[in-house]
């Protein structure tokens, strides 16, 4: 009984910033690690500046394809990959028919929503019958699907599917090569404006698609559809009570999810311009949910600032981790490591931390 | 006393539910009731728990619980028109809307955002217009005004941005209602139990609201279990026991003794249980309670202090909600409790499950599928399961180290066939799962396993919830019988006033978290009625 307990201390009044800090805890913690990195790492800070806002543009729209299933209380969605699939789909076929340029790209980018489209309403599915455990079933949703796209561009291509371009298929006929050049649709997003500001070359036509994006999940979170979704994600039973569809609202949450991603992994692959067909898309999930951990989200809220902020770090990191590594003890592959480590260590603790605070309150 | 010429005038009833019966699996749980509330009417619905009051509201809410179990006889009528309710979403078109008793608020919106929840109001915009009105901006300004109106019928002053996790809960049961009087042609309003969590200053606050609204022309069905409040605010009391109306009281006619008196009322035939050796008294105290507090979600206690007579069967008795499960409880070490429990000069150390049991007190749980049964597990291992993990029984000690003990499968057999022949388990053998055994076998699996571990004191919660009429006897018989011959003390719980004055020593009534008093199981209905209700009837004994 709350009555009977001696009162609880109140925490010290001192530095009105502790609680902007405590709140930040995360995102200040590796902006530290990123800052000490660099400065082992000794690396030039012209070259560090184009690295980070290239991989900016390359990767945080994977990342903004996380928030409104978050908004939307299904966690941190992780079949993402399932979106990445959809989009190499998509380049593949481009890459077949031999379109090029920007007109290749928009293609590619129409051509892979109504894909994606319909694996987020799949997977939309599979979630309500997991609520509760969605995070988990994402995943391994993920492993899945990954083994059916396996199995269509390694055996089907050739022997069921019939494909002209040998360019791109395996030299024995059937199945696609395990690295595709892009170069018809190379950087046709980043070229589309690229200023070159205090000698760092910005892919500004990416950074204006992500940022139209962001406007759009902005103005999504303030309609009648994002207010059920927000409704949905802090208590299904009230929002069922109040006569909102709960499934249908997480369905098109998924769909929204799982098409950005699709677009997101479009892309990341403009600006790499290589596909590696069996591996590109396997990380896209852990790595997103890595970055918008490290800007300070949690399973249960995440902000379009926190998505920017934690790619910056958790890419910054990527960067400079392997120098730094070899600067302390000579190996740069302790760096990789680190990377790898970090990206888990990071999912890990963000949800024990986030499991505590639930329990807390 | 309203005149025959006004009768005329005002025959118009916004709610009329005329002989309204309810089957479930053919149990009668509400004969042919009537009850008609007219606009700007307060209309108040008491009796005890399972009288059959939240059955009768299901009903006129039109939730799937009533439908899936064969609908119900009646007919309902809104303004006079028939009408047929077979969803929530139906009774809401219908006008009539529900403060629930727990809340359904989202605590992370701001009060406008949960008075509008899902009926949010918006403009439409350049996408909408081609995908449709789910994409139309919310329109907070107009939102956030239409609250306020709504506030202000109820004469509440709250910032209406502020988030409502932050708010006081009487303030949340008033962003409840502002959200049902906010929608459009609201006509019947029901409040179930509303000021049962709320403190005294928040209740007379809103009551005074229901009070305006009333004034408004709203028909309001107030269903509470505090007399004094219902004889305060209604002006007529349908009185409901057992899913019967047994009275009618307009306003001056109402008083709470005699609601109260309606409320218990049921001839209860103390039929003589056998005498003891020894009567119990207050020379010899087997578990004393001081002070204690239990912070069970729901069912709160406080200040709690009771002596428990070694050799008796004492009665916890009151209302939902009030804390009277909590006690077991929290001696149990379930919930996290403060205070003092001295048993046989020993003190009991609180939050510890594994030492009030090695404390030789035992527990019948009321959530007997949650917390009381392996349900997949076998007959016989439920009833050794605690002695067993507390007493170290059932075991083979070939070796002198604990962990290398292995259970004994012949004692453990012997033993189970013992008990479910003693206390009559109806199964197909010791190896049966407990899950397929009804409630009333799962709930003498229950008492085996407490019996098990031979305990000085037996705690029963709720022990006959859920349970046949036949099964309940059997299992009163059975505490009465281990109480006699064992000489075992019984700490009993039930919400089912007659059963404790059937088989009690004492009753202890809580109200709101603190025992009132201890009565004689013969103290008159009234008595206990006011005491259920917080009052201090005469017959009282000193706790």
């Amino acid at each position: 009984m709350s009555t009977q307990n001696p009162v609880i201390p109140t925490k010290k009044t001192g530095i009105s910033l502790l609680p902007l800090v405590s709140k930040n805890a995360v995102p200040i913690l590796f902006a530290i690690l990123c800052t000490l990195a660099a400065w082992l790492a000794k690396m030039d800070p012209w070259f560090l500046a184009s690295e980070i806002i290239t991989r900016l543009a390359r990767n945080s729209l994977l990342v903004l394809a996380l928030l409104i299933p978050v908004s939307a209380g299904l966690g941190l969605n992780f079949a993402i990959v399932l979106g990445a699939m959809a989009g190499q789909t998509a380049v593949i076929a481009i890459t077949h028919y031999k379109m090029t340029g920007l007109w290749g790209f928009v293609v590619a980018m129409l051509a892979s929503a109504p894909l994606a489209a319909l694996l987020g309403y799949l997977a939309g599915k599979i979630m309500n019958r997991a609520k509760g455990r969605e995070m988990i079933t994402s995943m391994i949703l993920g492993f899945f699907v990954n083994g059916l796209y396996q199995l269509v561009f390694l055996f089907l291509i050739g022997p069921v599917i019939p494909m002209q371009n040998r360019s791109i298929m395996l030299p024995s006929g059937v199945g696609i090569r395990n690295t595709v050049d892009l170069f018809r649709i190379e950087k046709v997003l980043d070229k589309l404006w690229r200023p070159i500001v205090l000698g760092v070359r910005i892919p500004m036509g990416t950074l204006i698609f992500v940022g139209l994006i962001c406007a759009a999940i902005h103005f999504l979170m303030r309609t009648r559809l994002g207010q059920q979704m927000r409704t949905v994600g802090q208590d299904m039973h009230i929002a069922g009570v109040a006569g909102i569809d709960v499934d249908r609202t997480r369905i098109i949450a998924m769909i929204i999810s799982t098409v950005i991603a699709a677009w997101g992994q479009l892309i990341f692959l403009q600006n790499i311009s290589t596909l590696n067909t069996y591996n590109s898309h396997e990380q896209v999930g852990t790595f997103a949910v890595a970055a918008l951990l490290v800007g300070g989200a949690t399973a249960r809220r995440a902000t379009i600032w926190q998505a920017i902020v934690g790619v910056l770090l958790f890419h910054t990191l990527f960067i400079v981790s392997p120098q730094a590594g070899h600067a302390i003890i000579g190996v740069p592959q302790i760096g990789e490591y680190f990377r790898v480590f970090v990206a888990y260590g990071v999912i890990g603790v963000a949800l024990a931390l986030h499991a505590w605070q639930s329990r807390k309150s | 006393m309203v005149s025959l010429w006004e009768e005329l005038l005002v025959v118009a009833y916004a709610l009329e539910m005329r002989s309204i019966t309810k089957q479930y699996f053919g149990n009668t749980v509400l004969k042919s009731v009537d009850v008609a509330v007219k606009p700007g009417e307060i209309h108040a619905l008491v009796g005890e728990n399972g009288a059959g009051k939240s059955t009768l509201m299901n009903i006129l809410f039109g939730m799937p619980v009533i439908h899936q179990t064969g609908g119900y006889d009646g007919v309902i009528q809104i303004d006079g028109v028939d009408v047929k309710v077979d969803s929530p979403a139906r009774a809401m078109e219908l006008g009539i809307g529900m403060v629930h008793q727990e809340f359904m608020l989202i605590p992370g919106f701001s009060v406008v955002e949960n008075i509008k929840l899902n009926r949010e109001i918006s403009r439409p915009n350049l996408v909408s217009r081609f995908l449709g009105s789910k994409l139309e901006t919310l329109d907070l300004n107009t939102m956030g005004k239409e609250s306020q109106v709504a506030l202000d019928k109820l004469g509440i002053d709250i910032d209406h941005w502020a988030p409502v996790a932050g708010l006081p809960v009487g303030y949340m049961q008033f962003v409840e209602i502002a959200r049902e009087i906010d929608k459009h042609n609201m006509k019947v309003l029901v409040f179930d139990e509303p000021t049962a969590v709320l403190t005294e200053s928040e209740a007379d606050l809103f009551l005074e609201s229901v009070k305006r609204l009333a004034g408004l022309g709203l028909a309001i069905l107030f269903i509470s279990h505090r007399l004094e409040e219902v004889v305060d605010i209604s002006n007529n009391i349908t009185v409901i026991r057992d899913g019967e109306v047994v009275g009618r009281l307009a306003k001056d006619a109402a008083r709470v003794d005699r609601i109260a008196e309606l409320m218990v009322g049921r001839s209860v035939k103390q039929s003589a249980l056998p005498p003891r050796k020894k009567e119990p008294s207050d020379d010899d105290i087997i578990l004393q309670i001081r002070d204690l507090a239990v912070d069970m979600p729901g069912e709160k206690l406080q200040n709690f202090d009771l002596d428990v007579r070694r050799g008796e069967i004492i009665g916890i008795g009151g209302l939902a909600g009030h804390g009277k499960v909590a006690l077991a409880n929290g001696i149990m070490g379930l919930y996290p409790g403060t205070g003092q429990v001295i048993k046989d000069g020993q003190k009991l150390p609180l939050e510890n499950p594994a030492a009030a049991l090695k404390s030789n007190l035992a527990f019948v749980s009321e959530d007997r599928r949650g917390m009381g049964l392996l349900l997949d597990d076998s007959i016989e291992d439920n009833i050794v399961f605690s002695s067993m993990q507390i007493q170290n029984k059932f075991l083979k000690k070939h070796l002198p180290w604990p962990s290398t003990h292995m259970r004994d499968a012949e004692a453990i057999r012997a033993y189970a066939l013992d008990t479910i022949r003693d206390l009559d388990v109806r199964c197909q053998g010791p190896n049966q799962p407990v899950r397929r055994l009804s409630g009333g076998n799962q709930q003498k699996v229950c008492l085996g396993r407490a019996l098990a571990l031979s305990p000085d004191v037996l705690f029963a919660s709720e022990p006959t919830r859920g349970i046949d009429i036949g099964a309940k006897n059997l299992v009163l018989d059975l505490l009465v019988e281990i109480n006699r011959e064992m000489g075992m003390t019984i700490v009993i719980t039930s919400s089912e006033l007659a059963e404790l004055r059937m088989i009690c020593d004492r009753i202890a009534i809580v109200y709101e978290g603190r025992l009132v008093g201890t009565l004689d199981p013969t103290a008159s209905d009234v008595d206990f009625g006011l005491m259920m209700a917080g009052g201090i009837g005469t017959g009282v004994k000193a706790g």
